[in-house]
């Protein structure tokens, strides 16, 4: 024996080793299920699957990156979060240092273009699951499970287009939730919102409609900016974050990824 | 503008919606149900001269100064790649569906069908793919990152409104909707249809073929109509609102000059004005219910007859299959996107603005 294999030897022998990893190196069958087994992350995974399942050509491999790049601006977004002060007064400024005084600083780089890969790479893994029939029975709650999971993508979206509070951040989120005015029966300029009232009073207005409950306000202002982000930062990915447990949970409850009956 | 590039070779006319759309939803069905059309189309040959021709379209564009500025704003880059992207997996799934369809057509399985009993450990197979698609997407996203600043503008405003605004680009799509519509149907009754159309599809869908598998033939009417929506409603708008909309909400030709001042006279004309004024000869009835019977008659007629007159004709073998129930929730999910399409062609060839218009209730279909 050398000199390495014997300090190998020690060091994947010695109590430290051991007492995180419970397995021999997996290269055996039975070392390779726990590898699996033991790990609270791969336990996401069954032991085995089925090879038409992990074919590049037939899941596209949408799924994983969707959640990698979840995973991805969950990193970037705490780091942002630690520069940015989400209030009109600092918010612009704070994102002017974040790219004129940080050093190859790509933090903001890689949340945003990353949010928008998720986007597509959502979209085409619906797309993906529809064109192979996956949503057939016994898969038909994990497909609405998804369906939300793609609304709320698109909302965290919309919610930080907001944060840098830009021309472009303002101008759009106004242009988007102009619709909110509009929605029957909750919007003052829906349909038939002009009936709610207590006598001449109307009760629905630019000062009491889910607009307004929405922007804090009857523009895109300072409140709004706080709204959407205690929004984008924690209400929407606490939301999507238990729904991405319970899809995960149901893929392997339904059988794993679906294959020829 | 005068300058010669790509662009300036298609006709202005041909940049126009109510020209390209029609035609692309025509050219898409008769696709998409042509067994020979589609299997020459989704020949490795034709997809890569399909791709080789638009990139050539698109690098000669560059050379076009307003094109390039479009394309090449950060947010817009996103665009551009799901373009390729939609395009390079609708072909790798059409073709594996084809493919499957003439396997099945000799009696044989499709091609999954040969892996699907075999099974594989997760460490290392699936591990080995999952770290490697990690990877390169890691790579990816390092470069695009450092290749291009994330977009900032100016400090925001009241004072200064955009000409044009945009929604984000994923909703540009419904808000090129809002050209049609008005706000409670662009905004908010049609995303909640697309969102609860969605979820229901796996309840309304009883074809037990074509699970686990790619394929056309077994659920063609399935396929078209998602494949219609996606493509053409989705990503085709999104680019008409990307690219072809500039000022005022106009649409510019590619290429074109955006002009602040470019104004188009809309002179659009309520059905109960068709009617009442144009079609008896005498003014308006004062009250709103009598002046928009026309409208109410018309719409009640699509959605209340609509599905009857179809369940007996077009549909009648997917009524028997589907029961009253999934029957009913389909063909009003099919109606009421195909009456998006209709409203739209009616305000390009009628200019006809509203079916049921009551400003007194801000209630306009
Ligand atoms: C945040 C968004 C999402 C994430 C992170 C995610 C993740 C995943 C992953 C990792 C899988 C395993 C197989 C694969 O990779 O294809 C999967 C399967 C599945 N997903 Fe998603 N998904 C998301 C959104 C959606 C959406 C929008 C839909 C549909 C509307 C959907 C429906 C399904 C279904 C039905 C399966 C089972 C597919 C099968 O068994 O073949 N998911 N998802």
């Amino acid at each position: 024996m050398t000199a390495i294999q014997r300090i190998k030897q020690k060091f994947f022998e010695s109590q430290v080793w051991r007492s995180i990893f419970r397995h021999g190196y997996p290269d055996t069958r039975r070392n390779q299920s726990l590898a699996v087994l033991s790990n609270v992350f791969l336990h996401l995974h069954p032991v085995s699957v089925r090879k038409s399942g992990i074919r590049l050509s037939y899941t596209w491999c949408m799924g994983g990156i969707s959640f990698f790049l979840f995973l991805v601006l969950t990193v970037t977004g705490v780091m942002l979060m630690f520069y940015y002060r989400p209030t009109a007064e600092f918010a612009y400024n704070d994102i002017v240092q974040l790219r004129e005084d940080v050093a190859m600083g790509i933090m903001r780089e890689l949340h945003r273009w990353g949010a928008h890969a998720m986007v597509i790479s959502v979209w085409l893994h619906m797309y993906r699951v529809f064109l192979t029939g996956s949503y057939k029975p016994p898969r038909e709650f994990n497909w609405a499970v998804g369906v939300i999971l793609l609304k709320l993508t698109l909302l965290l979206s919309f919610t930080g287009y907001l944060l840098p509070w830009d021309q472009l951040a303002i101008w759009a989120i106004t242009v988007g939730t102009n619709m909110a005015r509009a929605t029957p029966g909750a919007g003052h300029e829906g349909p038939f919102s002009s009936m709610i009232k207590l006598g001449d009073i109307p009760l629905l207005h630019s000062g009491s409609d889910v607009r307004f409950a929405l922007l804090g306000g009857r523009f895109v202002a300072a409140p709004a900016l706080l709204r959407f982000y205690v929004l984008h930062c924690v209400g929407f990915p606490l939301i999507a974050g238990v729904l991405m447990a319970v899809h995960f949970w149901r893929v392997r409850k339904d059988g794993g990824v679906s294959g020829p009956l | 503008m005068a300058e010669h590039d790509v662009f300036s070779y298609v006709p202005t006319w041909a940049w126009q919606p109510k020209f390209f759309f029609p035609i692309l939803s025509l050219l898409f069905f008769i696709v998409i149900w042509n067994d020979r059309l589609i299997r020459f189309l989704v020949k490795p040959a034709t997809a890569l001269t399909v791709l080789a021709v638009a990139t050539i379209i698109f690098c000669l564009g560059l050379k076009n100064p307003t094109f390039r500025a479009i394309v090449s704003k950060g947010d817009n880059i996103p665009i551009v790649m799901m373009l390729l992207l939609v395009g390079f997996f609708t072909w790798l799934a059409l073709r594996r569906g084809t493919l499957n369809d003439d396997r099945i057509a000799q009696g044989l399985k499709p091609m999954e069908e040969d892996e699907a009993h075999q099974k594989v450990m997760v460490w290392p197979d699936l591990v080995y793919i999952e770290f490697i698609c990690l990877i390169l997407i890691s790579a990816g996203l390092l470069v695009w990152s450092l290749a291009m600043k994330a977009p900032l503008e100016q400090p925001a405003t009241r004072v200064d409104t955009p000409n044009p605004s945009k929604a984000p680009w994923y909703f540009l799509g419904l808000q090129e909707l809002l050209v049609y519509f008005d706000p409670w149907i662009a905004g908010v009754l049609l995303p909640g249809i697309v969102i609860g159309g969605l979820i229901a599809i796996p309840y309304i869908d009883n074809n037990p073929k074509g699970q686990g598998y790619y394929t056309l033939r077994e659920r063609r009417f399935a396929i078209s109509m998602f494949l219609y929506g996606f493509l053409i409603l989705w990503v085709v708008l999104i680019n008409v609102g990307t690219f072809l909309r500039g000022p005022n909400w106009n649409i510019f030709p590619l290429g074109d000059v955006w002009d602040v001042h470019k104004i188009e006279v809309l002179n659009n004309v309520n059905l109960s004005e068709y009617f009442w004024v144009l079609g008896m000869g005498q003014p308006l009835p004062a009250h709103w219910f009598v002046r928009e019977l026309p409208g109410f008659i018309l719409v009640g007629g699509y959605l209340v007859l609509g599905p009857a007159i179809l369940a007996k004709t077009l549909f009648k073998k997917m009524y028997q299959e589907l029961g009253f129930v999934r029957y009913s929730i389909l063909v009003m999910l099919f109606l009421l996107m195909l009456s998006v399409v209709l409203k739209m062609v009616l305000r390009w060839s009628f200019n006809l603005k509203y079916f049921v218009a009551i400003p007194e209730f801000f209630f306009n279909i």
